[in-house]
């Protein structure tokens, strides 16, 4: 039942529209347009002269080996991101869906990192992870492990793509666990007198009808892993060692913020919206088709 | 081909008892039915045979096999279910082959076994659809069709006709039937519906909270009820039930009003003065012409017409209320009825158990 509610003047949904309106204005339309704009120019760090270049800006910033290098750090930070967030979210939702004792509590706890800010997610791996006062990073290192994240790119790569993955594990927990109830008990019930064992049951029932569900998740996952983690990055590795953890959102920030070439900087963020567009599209497609059984 | 045995049988959740104790023989090709009001423990009672739930005390053996500990996937069986339960991803191909593909049979086999299925259900046009795209009955159809394909020891129904519109239902039942004379599958079939179990049961096990009321073939049932709860049970409109107490040597009732109703039968056992039951059925009461010796003066309250007959329902000078069904039609305010000899059950007022000569 949608209720329509009908105003007698222009005037009062104007204004409750306002802050909204305003909001996105502010906040989105009006840098967006900077960036499109600034991207075509190029202009000295103080801000003295600029001039128009067109698109040359994207040229250099498609040649530079350092972007390429971004890009590609970024898809594999996204994938394993995507890929473990998903992967862990669906075993514990699995988990907490079988009838347990103290399943609420169990459940709850799972929704808390989702609360919990980019930067002090960080600053919790921080603790853990720091070689020199971190319970994990000290333990590894008295095993005989030599773990340091800041000079072992690959163990920098690590420790992102695990706080990333963390703060986004209760999201997509409350997804699936929600997927999988509303899977109907006789279906896995009939899967069951059918001759299915619980794994076979998974991977030919449950799987198959949560596909929708994986579908909406993965492309919220790709999208938090491009785009959300600058926090994470920024705190726990700052983009090192040696660029291993530069993403290409950090590479804006890098570029524009310390280098102060904002021209590049605008270039690429402008690419990045390109490609935000192109996963929300895909995103709302997903919703509209989304396959109801 | 297969036998089903359960001994005493007894279910509780959380220290409610659902099932006390059943006993049943399914002999090979038998279809019984379970039948009884909600939360008589009828499903609890077919899921425990199916595995789904364990029992907390007792047996289920099938075909000679006690299967009580093992998973439903070991339990040769198959089951439909009231909201069918098809798979919704797969086609009803796909929903049939599914628990052929498990048990690793050639596809060949597979691809055979299911059109055979589909041609005795008449749903082959319908094999590359998805659940979704079905209507109730052709759902319904799958379900079966997923069943009959497996060719398991034991057919188990769990109200599969319920969601079904009425006139698909009576379809739908005599096609259940049917099939299941053909195929000769030992069956369980869990309902509410009395004329479902009437129709349906070689033999009825009517349940009265999560204890077996009776056990007998329908007819059995509906002539010699073992007790008030199933005389009021099954039959349709509901037995009446008049209260009276044994006289004349136990040879016959005598009603509140005095009126004493012989039992031709013969003898019933019991103290002298005993309250007792009577119990007849609506359509069993004799329609009197005017006011003679023994006639009930029914105050009409509702008049019921069904075409070839009518119900009506009144209320006996005492207040008690009293169906009666009638051939042809009927109109008028009073209508006075007689007690049968013939007919009569009478029951013991206190345990409501069934009084026999």
């Amino acid at each position: 039942m949608q209720k329509k509610v009908f105003f007698r003047g222009r005037l009062l949904p104007l204004v409750l529209l306002a802050p909204q309106l305003a909001v996105t204005v502010v906040f989105f339309f009006w840098p967006a347009g900077q960036a499109i704009l600034q991207s075509t120019m190029r202009e000295d760090a103080f801000g003295f002269s600029r001039e128009f270049v067109g698109l040359e800006n994207f040229r250099e910033v498609l040649e530079d080996p350092a972007w390429v290098n971004a890009a590609l750090n970024s898809f594999v930070f996204s994938a394993l991101v995507a890929g473990l967030a998903l992967g862990l979210a669906l075993f514990l939702a699995v988990q907490a869906d079988k009838s347990l004792r103290g399943a609420t509590v169990y459940r709850s706890l799972l929704i808390w990192p989702y609360a919990v800010a980019p930067a002090v997610a960080a600053v919790l791996w921080l603790f853990l992870f720091q070689p020199q006062v971190g319970l994990i990073g000290r333990g590894l290192n008295a095993i005989g492990i030599a773990w340091d994240y800041r000079l072992n790119g690959g163990q920098a790569m690590t420790l992102i793509v695990i706080a990333a993955a963390w703060k986004q594990l209760a999201y997509n927990f409350i997804f699936f666990l929600a997927g999988l109830q509303s899977i109907p008990a006789s279906v896995l019930e009939a899967a069951a007198i059918d001759g299915a064992r619980p794994t076979r049951r998974f991977w030919t029932v449950i799987f198959p009808l949560l596909s929708p569900t994986t579908f909406f998740l993965l492309v919220v996952n790709l999208t938090y892993a491009f785009f959300e983690t600058f926090g994470i990055i920024h705190a726990l590795t700052g983009g090192g060692p040696a660029k291993a953890t530069e993403t290409l959102i950090y590479k804006v920030y890098v570029d524009g913020v310390e280098n102060l070439n904002l021209g590049q900087s605008s270039a690429q963020s402008v690419i990045l919206m390109i490609i935000v567009i192109a996963l929300t599209a895909i995103q709302f497609r997903a919703v509209e088709k989304k396959v109801h059984y | 081909m297969a036998t089903l045995s359960l001994h005493g049988v007894r279910k509780s959740f959380n220290n409610t008892a659902v099932l006390h104790g059943i006993d049943l023989e399914v002999a090979d090709g038998e279809l019984v039915v379970i039948v009884g009001a909600s939360g008589c423990g009828k499903s609890t009672l077919l899921r425990i045979v199916a595995g789904l739930e364990t029992p907390s005390d007792g047996q289920v053996v099938i075909n000679g096999r006690d299967v009580t500990g093992l998973e439903p996937a070991d339990r040769d069986i198959a089951m439909v279910f009231q909201n069918y339960a098809l798979y919704p991803h797969m086609s009803v191909f796909g929903n049939m082959a599914y628990g052929l593909k498990i048990r690793g049979l050639p596809r060949a086999e597979i691809d055979r076994r299911v059109r055979d299925a589909a041609g005795i259900l008449g749903i082959e046009p319908l094999l590359d659809r998805k659940p979704k795209q079905l209507s109730g009955g052709q759902r319904q159809r799958v379900a079966m069709g997923r069943a009959i394909v497996r060719e398991p020891a034991l057919f188990l129904f769990d109200e599969p006709l319920s969601n079904l519109d009425a006139k698909l239902r009576v379809q739908m039942r005599a096609e259940i039937r049917r099939l299941q004379r053909r195929l000769g599958v030992t069956s369980l079939f869990v309902t509410h519906d009395q004329v479902e179990a009437m129709t349906l049961g070689d033999r009825l096990v009517v349940m009265n909270a999560g204890r077996p009321a009776q056990v007998a073939p329908p007819m059995e049932i509906f002539a010699r009820p073992a007790d008030t709860y199933v005389a009021g049970f099954i039959g349709s409109p509901s037995m009446n039930f008049i209260p009276a107490a044994l006289d004349q040597g136990n040879a016959s009732a005598r009603l509140a009003d005095g009126t004493l109703v012989p039992f031709p039968e013969g003898h019933r056992p019991g103290s002298a003065g005993q309250p007792i039951t009577l119990g007849v059925r609506p359509e069993h009461l004799l329609p009197g012409e005017g006011e003679g010796e023994g006639a009930i003066p029914l105050a009409v309250e509702l008049i019921e017409p069904l075409g070839s007959e009518t119900v009506v329902h009144g209320r006996a000078p005492g207040g008690l209320a009293i169906t009666a069904r009638l051939p042809g039609t009927f109109s008028g305010s009073v209508l006075p009825v007689r007690l049968p000899g013939a007919h009569l059950h009478v029951f013991d007022a206190e345990t409501g158990r069934r009084l026999d000569p």
